[in-house]
């Protein structure tokens, strides 16, 4: 009960943190002038999902007419036709149109929509066809740290920083006390609410390291998406995929033979439908599952900060007609109640996505010494495995 | 779709794998494997505490039931040695009576016969002194006077009717 209300507790501070800050990333971040008509904050959103190659934190127009923008910048790391080039983020000066051409190692690369292009040989600038698309420059592979990349490693410090501070307690203390006694039950939630029920308590063990550490990467990266900070680290789909893809190999990996047996020769059907069965089997192992894994956590995260920012936006898009006063307050109060609902649906993803990656593996290392019940005319009678399998 | 395909940044996704990688594996060796062992064996410990409670409870209880037996039994020995006792009582109240029956009986005997005896003494003395009375008598009467016979008659008439009186 303790630490039930220990959990509380924190969960309010942190909210109320989130909220203080959100209020204020209001007026840094939107500054009057900058972005403050319909296409604008369009843009801006889209913007804003995107992943940076800067840590902006806000801008503002100077006395003197001049766009200021405030942040740091952060590496870049090509490669690039000519092999490998780093420089840092600033060498760009905030453009994103593909004005600004950086040099390095031979190659001149701009900065297109968040992303980092490699012009042809020979050209000098670059060229775009109708739909804005540059004719004459291609991506390159971009390893560089970006917001995205910072907010990874910044998840990756805190989780390892609080949870081996939890694992040292243990060597002095049965129970843990001060931070780790908030840890301790998310600990045990994730072990005996997500693994052990959806895995079994044969196998649970094995996996329960890899679904704590993506449940909490998961749930603080979705936390600190909330953050005025802007990272959207969850609503990148390059990161969400390769989530899906570690739990696919998981359980790939550690399917046993009933598992494959299921796949491609599903017993107790006729011969003529097996394998139409078994594609259909295959296609949900390895593109359904993982998908509605990395679209499930992707769409729900950029859904969520999509939905923020476009009732903060209220405050300059209704400005007109409800008056100063009218937009900012609407503003505020909406944009307060999606927030509250976007903390839950932080925890929900985090849990959701753990939830299943553990009921793939739980599927896949599922021992079936039950034989299925069969009715009289032998065919199998859905089991409660059979009836959750079709949920997903 | 094009749009997603686009955003999808090959270099983020090689970048996240390592950085994910690494986390699981560090999160593993450092967090996840210490606090997962602590917590089985905590539970471990705890289970183990409920069942030594558990044991000592029935090791109370079978205790108490020996207690028990043995009071019972003690008891019972109680009530054996009282019965005995009362018995041995009984019994040597009952010697002692018989005994001291015997020793009445004989002791009457030992009386009757003393008292029959002294009787036969009293009877012989008796018999000295009224031969002597007689002697006497026959004196008193020969000296007194044996003129006539009517007289003499009469005193030995009354001299036996004494005589048989005895």
């Amino acid at each position: 009960m303790m630490q039930v209300s220990n959990t509380i507790k924190t969960l309010l501070q942190l909210l109320i943190l989130c909220f203080s800050l959100q209020s204020f990333a209001v007026s840094d971040t939107v500054p009057e002038g900058a972005v403050s008509s319909k296409e604008q904050v369009d843009e801006y959103i889209l913007h804003h999902l995107k992943d940076s190659h800067d840590f902006h934190l806000f801008s503002y127009t100077a006395d003197s007419g001049e766009r200021k923008h405030v942040g740091f910048p952060l590496p870049v790391i090509l490669w690039s036709s000519n092999g490998l080039a780093t420089f840092m983020s600033s060498e760009f000066h905030h453009d994103d149109n593909g004005r600004v051409i950086v040099e390095k190692n031979g190659s001149k690369f701009v900065k297109l929509h968040s992303k980092i292009y490699e012009l042809d040989a020979g050209a000098s600038s670059v060229n775009f066809d109708e739909e804005h698309h540059a004719t004459n420059a291609h991506k390159v592979l971009d390893f560089s740290i970006t917001k995205s990349v910072v907010g990874v490693l910044l998840v990756g410090l805190l989780m390892l920083l609080a949870f081996s501070s939890l694992a040292k307690q243990y060597g002095k203390k049965k129970i843990p006390t001060g931070f780790g006694r908030v840890l301790e039950p998310l600990v045990l939630y994730v072990r005996d609410e997500i693994a052990r029920p959806n895995i079994g308590e044969k196998h649970y063990r094995k996996f329960t390291g890899y679904l704590l550490t993506v449940f909490f990467f998961i749930w603080v990266l979705n936390l600190l998406g909330l953050t005025p900070f802007g990272f959207n680290v969850t609503g990148q789909i390059a990161v969400t995929a390769c989530l899906a893809i570690f739990t696919l190999i998981i359980y790939t990996v550690s399917g046993n033979k009933d598992y494959w047996m299921h796949i491609l020769w599903m017993p107790g059907v006729p011969v003529f439908v097996k394998p139409i069965l078994a594609i259909i089997e295959l296609a949900g192992a390895f593109i359904i599952k993982p998908f509605s894994l990395l679209v499930r956590l992707f769409a729900n995260i950029s859904a969520g900060h999509i939905v923020v920012m476009s009732l903060i936006a209220i405050m300059f898009t209704l400005k007109e007609s409800l008056g100063v006063a009218g937009a900012t307050g609407l503003s505020l109060v909406l944009s307060f109640f999606i927030t509250l609902i976007e903390v839950l649906v932080a925890f929900l993803q985090a849990y959701i996505f753990t939830a299943l990656s553990a009921l793939f593996i739980g599927m896949a290392v599922a021992e079936h010494d039950h034989d299925h019940e069969h009715d009289d005319s032998g065919h199998e009678v859905a089991d409660t495995e059979d009836v959750r399998a079709d949920f997903i | 779709m094009e749009v997603l395909l686009n955003d999808f940044s090959p270099g983020l996704f090689i970048v996240q794998t390592i950085l994910l990688l690494g986390l699981i594996f560090l999160m593993v060796k450092f967090a996840w494997k210490p606090i997962l062992n602590s917590l089985n064996e905590r539970e471990a410990g705890i289970e183990e505490a409920l069942a030594a409670a558990d044991k000592a409870r029935t090791d109370m209880q079978n205790l108490q039931a020996d207690n028990e037996k043995m009071l019972q039994e003690a008891r019972a020995e109680r009530e054996g040695m009282l019965k005995e006792a009362r018995e041995i009582k009984e019994k040597m109240i009952a010697d002692s009576k018989e005994q001291a029956k015997i020793e009445g009986d004989k002791m009457l005997k030992q009386a009757q016969s003393a008292i029959e005896s002294e009787k036969k003494a009293a009877v012989a003395d008796i018999k000295s002194q009224v031969a002597e009375l007689s002697v006497a008598i026959a004196e008193k009467v020969l000296k007194e006077d044996l003129s006539s016979n009517d007289k003499q008659l009469k005193l030995v008439d009354s001299m036996l009717s004494d005589i048989k009186l005895n």
